[in-house]
C-alpha cells in the first residue's frame, strides 16, 4: 500500500481550475519529487494533501484512508507534515516557540528530546532558541520550518520550494538534510523548481505542467528526458 | 531650486497637519502652565491632584480589561467586534439581577463578602464568555470568508441585538449594584489616601492583566492564539483547530470584560441594558491608543485613557479658561480617538490598524 494517492484530483480558486485531474503515488520510504514551473500547481497540489483545500473531484489517500473526513487540523497527528512555501515561521515566537508548535498535537514526555535532537540537526536554532523568528535571515527561517515540521514526528513530510531564495552553499545543505531525514524513516515529497537538486537526491518525480501531471519516471530517467532537460535543467 | 518650486514640493495636507499638531500641544502646554503657574480656575490641593491620578489609573484599570478583548479579537480576525461592549453589558447586568440582588437581599453579601464577590464575578463571567461564544458561533464564523465590511457591520447589529434582549429579558430601569459594606470608605496607603472601590478595581484590573498575559505567552491555548494570530493556515498544518482556537479568543477576551464588568459594577453602583455602550468605545479608543492587535499595547493604552481622562480636564482645559472642564472627560477621550486615529493609527506601540493585512 503507498503511503500517498492522489486520484484524479481537481482543485478551484474560485473559477481558476488549478489541477486538472492530478494522480500520483509515493511509497513509503521514497523521495519523491514534484516539479514544474511556476503556476503549474505545486503548492496547490501540496495544500491539498494536508486538507488546506479539498479536492471537488477525486481523491486523497494515505496509508490507505482517504483524508476527506478529517479535520486539516487532524492530519498532523495522522504523520502528515508540511514545511510551506516562504517557510512560514511564525515571526512573533521564539525560534523554541516554534519548535514547540511543532509538537502541539503532542502529549508524550519525549519532546524535549526532539527539541534536542533538532538542535542537533540545526545548531544555529539551538544558538538562536530565544530569538524571535521573524529577525532570522532566510535560511535559519527554512531550517526552523523544517525542524519545527520534523516536532510533529511525520512519516510523510511535504516541502515546498525549500530551496528557493537561499545560496547555493545553503542549498546543498538543506538538500542533505532532506537526505538524512529520509534516511531516518520518513518519507518526503518534494516540491522544487530547482529540478537539478531535486532529481539528484529523489527516487523518482513527477512533472506538473499548468494543473496535470505531464510526465512520470524515475528520477534518473526524468534527468535523462530531453524535454525535461530542455525546459526544467536549462541542458539545450 | 526658485521659491515657486519648493513650495510646490510641499505635500499641503501634512503641512496642515502638522500644523494641527502643533496647535494641539501649543494648547496643552499653554493651559497646562496657566492653570499650574498662573492659577487659573480652581485650585486643587495635592490630595485632589492624587485623587485625580489614582481614580483615573483605576478607571483606566478597566478600559484595560475591556481593550484586550477588541484587540485580541482584532488579533486573529482582522475584525472590529463592536459587539465587545455588549459582552461586558450582559455580564454585569445578568449577576446584577440574577445573583447580586439575591444574595445581598438574603444577607449573604455582607456575611461573606468576598465569597460574594467570586460569585458574582464567576456569574459575570460566564454570562459574558457565553454570550460571545453564542455570538461568534452564530453571527461571525459563518462570515470568516466574507468581505471585511460585512462582519463589521454584523457585530454593530449583534450589538443592538443584544441590547434589547437584555432590555426585554431585565426591563430598562437602571439596576442599583448591591456593594459590600468592607468596600464602603476610604483606605490610606503610603499616605495617598484612596476610596476603597478604586483600589480593589486597580490591583484586581493589573492582576488580571498580568494574569491574561502569562496565559497567552505560556500556555499551549495561549502559544496557539498567538499561532492562529499569525497565519492561520500554518496553525492549521501544526494541528491547531482555527475555529475552536479563535472561539477561546472570544471566551477569553469576554471574560476579561466580565471581571471588568463586576468592577464596573462596584465602583458606578449600578447595572442597565445600555451600560456597554460607553466602555465599549472607551476600551476600543485605549485598544487603538496602544495598537490595537498588541496586547501589552491595550493596557497600556487603557491606563493612559484612564489617566488622561482624569487629569486632563482639570489641567489644561481648565487653563485654558473651559467652564465645567470636569463634564469633559468624554470628549477628551473621544479627542484623544480622533487625533490618533489621524496621525498615529498604529497607536503607542502596534501596527498601522489600515495597512495590517487580512
Ligand atoms: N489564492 C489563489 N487564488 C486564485 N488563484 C490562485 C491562488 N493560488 C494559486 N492560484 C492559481 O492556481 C494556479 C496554481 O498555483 P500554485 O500556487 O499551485 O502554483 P505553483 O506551481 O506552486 O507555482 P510557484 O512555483 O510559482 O509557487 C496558478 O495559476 C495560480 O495563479
Ligand atoms: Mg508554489
Amino acid at each position: 500500500m503507498s503511503i500517498l494517492e492522489l486520484n484524479d484530483v481537481h482543485a478551484y480558486y474560485g473559477k481558476i481550475h488549478a489541477l486538472k485531474g492530478v494522480s500520483l503515488t509515493v511509497e513509503k520510504g521514497e523521495i519523491v519529487s514534484l516539479i514544474g514551473g511556476n503556476g503549474a500547481g505545486k503548492t496547490t497540489t501540496l495544500r491539498t494533501i494536508c486538507a488546506l483545500m479539498r479536492p471537488t473531484v477525486g481523491s486523497v489517500t494515505f496509508n490507505g484512508e482517504n483524508l476527506e473526513r478529517y479535520k486539516p487540523s487532524a492530519l498532523t497527528a495522522k504523520g502528515i507534515a508540511m514545511v510551506p512555501e516562504g517557510r512560514g515561521v511564525f515571526a512573533r515566537m521564539t525560534v523554541l516557540e516554534n519548535l514547540e508548535m511543532g509538537a502541539f498535537h503532542r502529549k508524550d514526555k519525549e519532546i524535549g528530546d526532539d527539541i534536542d535532537r533538532i538542535y542537533e540537526l540545526f545548531p544555529r536554532l539551538k544558538e538562536r532558541r530565544t530569538q524571535l523568528a521573524g529577525t532570522m535571515s532566510g535560511g535559519e527561517q527554512q531550517m526552523l520550518a523544517m525542524g519545527r515540521a520534523m516536532m510533529s514526528r511525520p512519516s510523510l513530510l511535504l516541502l515546498d520550494e525549500p530551496s528557493m531564495g537561499l545560496a547555493p552553499v545553503l542549498v546543498e545543505a538543506i538538500f542533505s538534510t532532506i537526505v538524512d531525514i529520509n534516511k531516518q524513516g520518513t518519507t518526503v515529497l518534494l516540491v522544487e523548481q530547482n529540478a537539478l537538486m531535486a532529481l539528484n537526491i529523489a527516487d523518482r518525480g513527477y512533472v506538473l505542467q499548468t494543473g496535470a501531471i505531464a510526465l512520470s519516471d524515475s528520477a534518473k530517467a526524468l534527468q535523462q528526458n530531453e524535454m525535461v532537460q530542455k525546459v526544467y535543467l536549462g541542458i539545450e | 531650486m526658485t521659491l515657486t518650486q519648493r513650495l510646490r514640493g510641499i505635500d499641503w495636507i501634512s503641512a496642515a497637519l502638522w500644523v494641527f499638531r502643533a496647535v494641539i500641544i501649543i494648547l496643552v502646554i499653554v493651559g497646562t502652565v496657566r492653570k499650574l503657574f498662573l492659577g487659573v480656575g480652581t485650585q486643587y490641593t495635592t490630595q485632589d491632584w492624587l485623587d485625580f491620578i489614582s481614580s483615573g489609573l483605576s478607571q483606566g484599570g478597566l478600559y484595560a480589561l475591556i481593550a484586550l478583548g477588541y484587540t485580541m479579537v482584532y488579533g486573529v480576525l482582522f475584525m472590529i467586534n463592536f459587539a465587545h461592549g455588549e459582552f461586558f453589558m450582559s455580564g454585569a447586568l445578568t449577576s446584577t439581577m440574577l445573583v447580586a440582588s439575591t444574595l445581598s437581599r438574603s444577607g449573604f453579601m455582607n456575611e461573606q463578602p468576598i465569597i460574594y464577590l467570586v460569585i458574582v464575578t464567576v456569574a459575570a463571567v460566564l454570562t459574558s464568555m457565553a454570550v460571545a461564544l453564542l455570538t461568534e458561533r452564530v453571527a461571525y464564523r459563518p462570515l470568516r470568508r466574507a468581505p471585511r465590511l460585512v462582519p463589521l457591520i454584523t457585530a454593530i447589529g449583534a450589538s443592538f441585538f443584544w441590547q434589547y434582549f437584555f432590555r426585554g429579558l431585565f426591563g430598562s430601569e437602571i439596576k442599583p449594584f448591591p456593594v459590600p459594606a468592607i468596600l464602603e470608605g476610604w483606605i490610606t496607603i503610603a499616605g495617598i489616601t484612596f476610596l476603597k472601590v478604586r483600589f480593589v478595581t486597580l490591583v484586581a484590573s493589573l492582576i488580571a492583566l498580568i494574569l491574561l498575559y502569562l496565559f497567552i505567552m505560556k500556555t499551549k491555548t495561549g502559544k496557539a492564539i498567538r499561532a492562529v494570530a499569525e497565519d492561520k493556515d500554518v496553525a492549521t498544518l501544526m494541528g491547531i483547530d482555527v475555529d475552536r482556537t479563535i472561539a477561546m479568543t472570544f471566551a477569553v477576551g469576554a471574560g476579561m470584560a466580565g471581571i471588568a464588568a463586576i468592577l464596573w459594577a462596584l465602583v458606578f453602583r449600578q447595572a442597565h441594558f445600555y451600560m456597554g455602550f460607553v466602555p465599549g468605545i472607551k476600551a476600543f479608543t485605549a485598544a487603538v491608543l496602544g495598537g490595537i492587535g498588541s496586547i501589552p499595547g491595550a493596557a497600556l493604552g487603557g491606563l493612559f485613557l484612564g489617566l488622561i481622562e482624569a487629569v486632563g480636564p482639570p489641567l489644561f482645559l481648565e487653563g485654558l479658561g473651559i467652564p465645567a472642564a470636569h463634564q469633559l472627560k468624554d470628549v477628551t477621550a473621544f479627542t484623544l480617538l480622533v487625533l490618533i486615529l489621524i496621525f498615529r493609527p498604529q497607536g503607542i506601540i502596534g501596527e498601522r490598524l489600515a495597512e495590517k493585512k487580512a
